[in-house]
């Protein structure tokens, strides 16, 4: 914004200036936040900004309908929709809840929208949808979906065959039938704009010959992500093609035994070319001897994702990442364990993102001594001067440990720690964590997201509506003891977007007490709480411009609504602001209040 | 989704583990092709649970059963379902499992990668334990012998020592018991 403020001596002086002109100061102006204040300043301003808007971030499909953003935006290039709740994530969401990606591409094609970029996270989409997006935007450039479903390899060679243009197929974390088809034979021979192309979620074969000649024929490709059907030898061989411009590489390859030694040769022989190599991920089921053959080229990378690689063993996570002098994000597993956390913190001094993920994650062995503790948050804190965003997944926690934590680094924006076990206390004083996260959110005064676990009372949601003024999302499991929690951080945190609550004890007061503020907010999500039906049923009365949806236990919910008694607690609960009202396409399972 | 469904997943913990052979070979499926093409079950009930944490020496879990939470801990499920693990492995070699035989003072450890056959498998057992096996039989089981050698799978069933071809052996067994007396009598055919 600082640019446009600069230009800008007052509005009406600027409104002699031709709106090529004020357009493109606009162009200036990328953030969504900032277009979206630009465009309330003035008729003139709205007009000129959504006639010069490109790109539109959608947090929720359901707040608007795709023909109104259209009318609102008909030179958008490019588009992010975001589709079910977070707790989707976790099962919480019943599969057919909705998402549908169909209705905005059709919508778009009707439009003739010229869309370029769609990035899209947690909606569902079909091999229609995508057959239709690749024959309607001739200029269509960019796809990246997040933790899609609902779409097999057919879907994707549409894409492959139709985008004349792609440069972008990226795809991260989805559910997607393999139909071990060609879909990589159906780009054409005339395809060359690739830059970016990653396929790890693929379970099933490819065709090798097919990347191969791909691969030889993009020469802008900088970002490759294979899956694990492509064995070490095949990607040496691609490695080779590519390997002067490549930024990005995610490895996974079968590899039951050693490897064969040529095979191996010509793969170091191929990294050692890797000269521009900046970022690793994959190696799913792949051994140390492949990760140890990045170590020259490990003092290059700034971005490490190794919380795939469940084959290798936490002394050898630890001997690689040494070598990463220059890492700035860093997802690992809790196999490397604190003594791995420390070594973190002594190498890897730009650390800015880390994530660590739980290994064990149907808790076999009770005495899991690689896990992840309190000492290794700490050890990090201590260490890395730059870091502002963590998840962290452990075992046991300690107030006198966040307490540090909280000293060693006030620059936190996102800060997110589960310990695996629900309610469980400061394993040294039994307390509950309430001074911890305390400490945390009073020092971290930039915080825009927290995730809270273990025990924990009303008075963490104390100091969480008191210090924590910059809080977008707040995510909380197995906490608080009365509604006092809930309404404390309702009424502190102005900043709050998305609030999603989970087995916590608060019930209507806390829900109904300030309908209001749910229209400042994206969402609301309480599941396994004490909210009844009939507060669900008082708040949709009052609060018109909202959904307020309520997800039945079984699918037969709203044939026995009649009898339902109005007192009966609400299994799970999602509401959010709309200005389309109720939306169409829910299933039997939903009820709309 | 029905939450009732889910919870019954979650409640049998096993379900949602990932139970994958060797990489290449389809996950389940064989196991439950093997299953249907043998005929009959290849579980055999086991009469007394409680009976077999006290031979063992130690109960399965050293504190309180955990409980199972739906969508607990908030691990997308695309990654709940890529992370493999084989917590059998010790110094990234081999695959160690523990051996237990009742009324044995102790428990041993065995890699089972060692070995490329269950005849082999069940001769060092019986030298580690010096009792003998007797022989095997697809339909009846192990005759001739007081102890019959089980072990228990992925899914947490007890099963026969022989009645899945090795590779899937190796890849699915947790540990081995060796049963003994009137209770491996209690082993056979499904009536």
């Amino acid at each position: 914004m600082n640019r446009a403020t600069k230009l800008r001596p007052s509005t009406s002086e600027m409104n002699y200036f031709p709106d090529e002109v004020i357009e493109h100061i606009f162009d200036f102006v990328a953030s969504h936040r900032d277009r979206n204040s630009i465009s309330l300043v003035n008729k003139s301003w709205h007009k000129i900004e959504r006639y010069s808007r490109r790109q539109v971030f959608i947090g929720n499909c359901y707040a608007i309908s795709p023909e109104r953003l259209i009318r609102r935006f008909p030179c958008l290039r490019s588009l992010t929709l975001k589709g079910k709740p977070h707790f989707a994530d976790f099962n919480l969401v019943p599969h057919e809840w909705g998402g549908f990606l169909h209705p905005w591409i059709d919508a778009l094609a009707k439009g003739r929208v010229k869309l370029e970029e769609l990035r899209l996270k947690r909606m569902v989409v079909s091999d229609e949808s995508l057959e239709l997006l690749s024959r309607s935007f001739v200029g269509f450039k960019s796809l990246v979906l997040v933790s899609c479903d609902g779409f097999t390899t057919d879907g994707l060679a549409s894409i492959a065959a139709n985008c004349r243009n792609l440069r972008e197929l990226d795809l991260q974390e989805n559910e997607i039938d393999d139909h071990r088809g060609q879909w990589l034979n159906c780009f054409p021979d005339t395809c060359t704009t690739l830059v970016s192309l990653n396929f790890a979620c693929l379970k099933g074969e490819i065709n090798l010959s097919a990347l191969e000649r791909l691969v030889a024929r993009s020469p802008n490709l900088k970002s490759l992500k294979v899956n694990r059907a492509v064995p070490l030898d095949a990607l040496a061989r691609l490695m080779s093609c590519c390997a002067s411009q490549l930024v990005d590489l995610g490895v996974g390859c079968y590899e039951n035994n050693e490897p064969e030694p040529e095979s191996f040769a010509k793969l170091l022989f191929a990294i050692a070319k890797c000269t521009s190599l900046r970022s690793l991920s994959g190696f799913s089921e792949v051994g140390q001897l492949c990760l140890t053959a990045f170590i020259p080229i490990s003092a290059n990378l700034t971005s490490l994702n190794l919380s795939y690689a469940a084959e290798i063993q936490g002394n050898h996570l630890i001997k690689f990442v040494h070598f990463c002098k220059r890492l700035q994000r860093l997802w690992i597993l809790d196999s490397i364990g604190d003594k791995g956390l420390e070594v973190v913190a002594s190498s890897c001094k730009e650390l800015q993102e880390l994530r660590v993920f739980p290994s064990d994650l149907h808790d076999e062995e009770d005495n899991n001594n690689t896990a992840v503790t309190e000492v290794g948050l700490v050890a990090i804190s201590a260490g890395c001067p730059k870091l502002h965003s963590i998840l962290y997944f452990c075992k046991q926690m300690t107030n006198a440990a966040l307490i540090t934590v909280a000293k060693n680094c006030p620059n936190f924006i996102r800060f997110r720690l589960c310990i695996l076990e629900p309610n469980k206390p400061d394993h040294i004083t039994s307390q509950s964590l309430d001074e911890g996260f305390g400490a945390i959110v009073q020092a971290c005064k930039g915080l825009r997201r927290l995730s809270v676990s273990g025990l924990l009372t009303d008075k963490v949601f104390l100091y969480i509506g008191m210090y924590a003024e910059q809080l977008e999302m707040l995510s909380i499991a197995f906490a608080g003891d009365t509604d006092k929690g809930m309404l404390d951080v309702l009424n502190g945190c102005k900043k709050l977007r998305k609030l999603e609550i989970r087995d916590s004890p608060f019930g209507n007061a806390a829900l109904l007490a300030d309908v209001g503020k749910y229209e400042t907010m994206r969402s609301l999500w309480m599941s396994s709480c004490e909210v009844t039906l009939g507060g669900c049923k008082r708040l949709a009365r009052n609060a018109p411009w909202l959904n307020v949806e309520i997800i039945n236990e079984n699918e037969s919910g709203r044939m026995e609504r009649n009898e339902e008694d109005e007192r009966e607690k609400v299994d799970r609960l999602y509401l959010y602001r709309t200005v389309v009202g109720t939306r169409k396409d829910a299933p039997p399972c939903v009820t709309i209040l | 989704m029905e939450n009732v469904g889910v919870c019954d997943e979650f409640v049998n913990l096993k379900a949602t583990e990932l139970r994958l052979g060797l990489p290449g070979t389809e996950d389940g499926g064989e196991a439950e092709k093997q299953k249907i093409s043998c005929g009959r079950s290849n579980k055999r009930a086991l009469p007394e649970t409680e009976k077999d944490i006290e031979s063992t020496g130690k109960t399965e879990t050293a504190s309180p059963p955990k409980a199972q939470i739906v969508g607990w801990p908030p691990v997308r499920s695309y990654r709940k379902n890529n992370i493999q693990t084989k917590k059998n492995e010790s110094e990234g070699q081999g695959m160690y499992v523990k051996v237990s035989m009742d009324g044995a003072p102790y428990l041993r450890k065995i890699d089972l990668t060692v070995y490329k056959q269950y005849s082999e498998l069940m001769k060092s057992l019986e030298n580690m334990f010096k009792f003998s096996v007797g022989e095997y039989f697809e339909r009846e089981g192990y005759k001739g012998s007081d102890f019959v050698p089980t072990y228990e799978d992925k899914d947490g069933d007890w099963m026969l020592v022989g009645d899945v071809p090795w590779e899937m052996f190796v890849s699915s067994c947790k540990r081995l018991r060796i049963m003994k007396g009137s209770e491996a009598k209690g082993l056979g055919c499904s009536v």
